[in-house]
């Protein structure tokens, strides 16, 4: 029987690896994360073979609420809410994995009064603080993005300090719990420790840079079942924790070069709060932005033979990707070649915007990563940047007292003509003048994205 | 836990780890988002280890409540993890 159910696992580890295989190309993606639900399955399944009939019952019922309650999220969520939707996940693996731990220490220790090796204490331990800090940080990041809490970084001196006395505490009293096991305070401790810790890391990271923390959590969370993995003894843990925490470490390297920043000094936070100051935009020159009409803007759209579409965050905040994605095929009817460039951090985490657009039914060979794209701004006609702006800012590659200096950004001022949709002179996140618009080829068509477009999309259809 | 099979333990883990960065690696900026839903779903393994833990009896013990917070949390990961991934994937049309 025993070999049955490790021949299981063995089977749920592959088909997990398979699944995320087939998760790399557009084609096979869906019948990937199929596979992958497959291997659960089959893991669940050969768990619960395992557990007493009498237990069966407590067990169904906890399915069955998890599920409902998991099928309503899933459902429910809005694709510009997937953000918070991941960060809230993030959480609860994370505390489900310190919950299984520290059930099965609290068995050894208190209710059978055996004790356990230190092997098993120490995967304990770090089940319990990985899993600690990615609940209560998970959640933080959760508040910031749905903006139930603000956005801002939260910074208090000698912030840095208390986190290391609270991590050095953790030690000491993680110590403590493997050595006198009869004592169950140590354990806790360590847990609220953990808590805290979590919440004291993430309220000092600045909303702009919430992908690069869900990204991290979302490693943690896998880390966190790993080491329930080495608690439990058991390989299927290990190998799915292990490729959800690669998984998000490259995620979080990905969206730190999108942003040219290092992930310390992503964590160590404040961004936005001492760079963007008042200075940049008081002493740089007065942009002189020239204005154009919708008549005007759908001129120059009908005479056009190649178009590429910049998205950002501020067009999916207007709910304009609909009238977008008639714009364009608008534009495909009249014989304009459409692309669509994609900035990596054109949406609040890692491959956002393309879920935006997929949604919005528009088609996915459209649109193009910012290093395949870049080079063809120069022989484009027309750009159209929707609600984006630090994005496309030259001065990332030309001013270097810029914050954003080094950031990799769109080359769109290349292209012929770029008109900017945009709802009012405002200032991107990082709070600093955009020189792109005030360039000579550079058109600003002020006014709410979707309402501007949809009389743009109205005026090309009279041409 | 023995030192051996700690060990072997800890060949799963740098093995699997090593795997993971060689295909997540190759998985393009379009399907990140899915991604990580698809991984958190994955992540929610831990509904294994929250199967045994309710497999004590009696609900006077702190490790069965532990189980079962545990295994609500795991499902709610697995079955909305898969399932909002299928319903991004199912969105991504080539026309």
């Amino acid at each position: 029987m025993n070999i049955i159910i490790q021949i299981s696992y063995l089977v749920a580890s592959i088909l997990f690896i398979a699944g995320i295989k087939m998760l790399g190309r557009t084609k096979t993606a869906r019948k990937g994360n199929i596979v992958s639900s497959v291997g659960m399955f089959i893991a669940v399944l050969a768990t619960v073979v395992q557990v007493e009939a009498i237990s069966l019952i407590d067990i169904l019922i906890c399915v069955l609420i998890g599920s409902t309650i998991g099928l309503v999220i899933a459902f429910k969520v809005q694709m510009t809410k997937i953000p918070e939707m991941v960060a809230m996940f993030n959480g609860f693996g994370g505390l489900a994995s310190l919950a299984v731990a520290l059930s099965d220490f609290w068995l050894n220790t208190q209710q059978r009064n055996l004790g356990v090796d230190t092997i098993t204490g120490v995967s304990v331990a770090l089940s319990i603080f990985i899993g600690g800090v990615t609940f209560t940080g998970s959640i933080i990041a959760f508040m910031k993005l749905s903006g139930k809490m603000s956005g801002r970084a939260i910074l208090f001196k000698g912030q840095h300090l208390v986190n290391l006395i609270l991590l050095v505490l953790s030690v000491v009293v993680a110590v403590f719990a493997l050595t006198d096991f009869t004592n169950p305070i140590y354990i806790i401790v360590l847990g609220v420790l953990a808590l805290s810790i979590g919440i004291l890391v993430v309220i000092p990271i600045g909303g702009a840079d919430m992908p690069v923390v869900i990204s991290l959590l979302n490693s943690y969370s896998g880390m966190a079942a790993c080491a329930t993995g080495f608690v439990l003894n058991n390989n299927v843990l290990i190998v799915s924790g292990a490729l959800v925490g690669a998984s998000g470490i490259i995620l979080t390297q990905i969206m730190c070069k999108a942003m040219n920043r290092s992930l310390a000094n992503v964590l160590l936070g404040g961004f936005g709060q001492t760079s963007g100051g008042g200075g940049t935009s008081a002493d740089g020159p007065q942009i002189v932005v020239k204005e154009v009409g919708v008549e005007e803007a759908a001129q120059i759209f009908d005479s056009v033979s190649s178009l590429i579409i910049v998205p950002g965050y501020g067009m999916a905040v207007a709910q304009a990707q609909h009238t977008i994605r008639e714009l364009s095929e608008l534009c495909e009817k009249k014989g304009v070649d459409v692309r669509f460039a994609i900035h990596p951090v054109a949406g609040r985490m890692p491959g956002h915007m393309n879920v935006l657009l997929a949604e919005a039914n528009i088609s996915y060979d459209k649109l193009i990563e910012m290093d395949e794209i870049n080079d063809d701004f120069a022989n484009t006609d027309l750009v159209f940047v929707v609600g984006a702006n630090d994005v496309v800012n030259p001065a990332a590659k030309t001013n270097p007292n810029s914050p954003i200096f080094g950031m990799p950004v769109l080359n769109v001022e290349k292209a012929q003509t770029v008109i900017v949709s945009k709802r009012s002179m405002g200032k991107g996140y990082a709070g600093i003048e955009n020189e792109l618009f005030g360039a000579d080829n550079c058109l600003m068509l002020f006014g709410d994205a979707k309402q501007t477009i949809t009389k743009l999309v109205g005026e090309l259809k009279e041409i | 836990m023995s030192a051996e099979s700690f060990i072997i333990l800890l060949y799963i883990l740098i093995l699997a780890s090593y795997l993971g960065f060689e295909l997540i690696n190759k998985v393009p900026p379009t399907l990140h988002t899915p991604l990580m839903s698809g991984s958190n779903a994955i992540s929610g393994i831990t509904i294994v280890g929250a199967i045994l833990a309710c497999n004590e009896l009696g609900f006077v013990s702190v490790s069965k409540w532990l189980g079962m917070l545990a295994l609500i949390l795991a499902t709610i990961n697995v079955v909305g993890g898969y399932t909002v991934t299928d319903r991004m994937l199912k969105m991504f049309k080539k026309k």
